[in-house]
């Protein structure tokens, strides 16, 4: 799963990394955002959105992304 | 009164919120494993770092036993108190509106800050949180204002986490369950610098219905 912050809410963490982009030589790097992933094992694949709005992310501030392998 | 005060794995300021609470009243620990709050009045979720903060701060601990029964409780329309981890807890459980985020220097903040409430009254109480940034979507704080939900806010140019409309407490629609990041309990004894921080725990006890 990749959990997001939501489109438009102040993400300082991303801001912190851009800011520090350039002094190490990376130009033109913008919109960073930082996010998490959580990797895991599941029987059952069907119910693992209903687990990213139970648990793994916040709804209201985060969006998420399946992807089974 | 009865107050229970609940303690987490991580949480850590519980027995200052037993102390105060204690000054108003009789003041006993909930471990998270408890699910029976039957006897008590009112009840202080504490702060610190439940269940360590994996994952988002308060977002484990909101399925603990105890915090089945404060839903319950907070059902009923009895008070409740989150204090800084309690309130991001709260938040979490639906219990209030809104979520707390990294504060927007990213720094961890601690000091003391004056607070602003309804009424217009003055409380000088500590702030000690690195994710105390209060959001919520635009109309959720149209509707929270309109419904005289803002409890607490940071004085003017006092704003130490980027929280929007300075917002640094807020209670649930009926008023009975109050979350905030500032610490009351931290403030109860003038030997400490104030003790402002009673007012809050006395304003909840009031609403009780």
């Amino acid at each position: 799963m990749l959990i997001r912050p939501k489109e438009g809410i102040l993400d300082p963490q991303g801001k912190a990394v851009e800011r520090a982009l350039p002094a190490l030589g990376f130009e033109g790097v913008e919109h960073v955002r930082v996010g998490r992933m959580v990797e895991l094992e599941a029987e059952d694949p069907e119910r693992l959105a209903e687990l990213c709005e139970k648990l793994l992310a916040n709804p209201l501030i985060e969006d998420y992304e399946i992807q089974t392998l | 009164m009865i107050w229970g005060v609940l303690q987490f794995p991580g949480s850590c300021d519980e027995r200052d919120a037993l102390h105060a609470c204690s000054l108003l009243g009789e003041a006993r620990l909930i471990w998270h494993e408890e699910r029976d709050l039957s006897g008590v009045d009112a009840v202080v979720v504490p702060g610190g770092f439940s269940y360590g903060d994996y994952l988002r701060a308060g977002a484990i601990a909101r399925f603990s036993p105890a915090m089945e029964a404060v839903a319950e409780h907070a059902e009923a329309g009895r008070p409740v108190l989150g204090i800084c981890n309690g309130f991001q807890v709260l938040c979490e459980a639906d219990l209030l509106p809104g979520a707390l985020l990294r504060n927007e220097e990213l720094r961890f903040v601690c000091r003391q800050a004056e607070l602003v409430n309804a009424g217009g009254g003055r409380f000088s109480i500590p702030v000690k949180h690195g994710e105390g940034r209060f959001w919520a979507p635009e109309e959720t704080l149209d509707e929270i204002e309109a419904k005289d939900q803002v409890a607490y806010r940071y004085a003017p140019n006092q704003n130490p986490n980027g929280s929007l409309r300075d917002i640094a407490g807020v209670t649930n629609e009926a008023g009975n369950v109050l979350g905030l990041m500032p610490h009351p309990e931290h403030a109860v004894d003038p030997l400490t610098g104030s003790s402002d921080g009673l007012k809050v725990f006395e304003a909840l006890a009031g609403t009780r219905v």
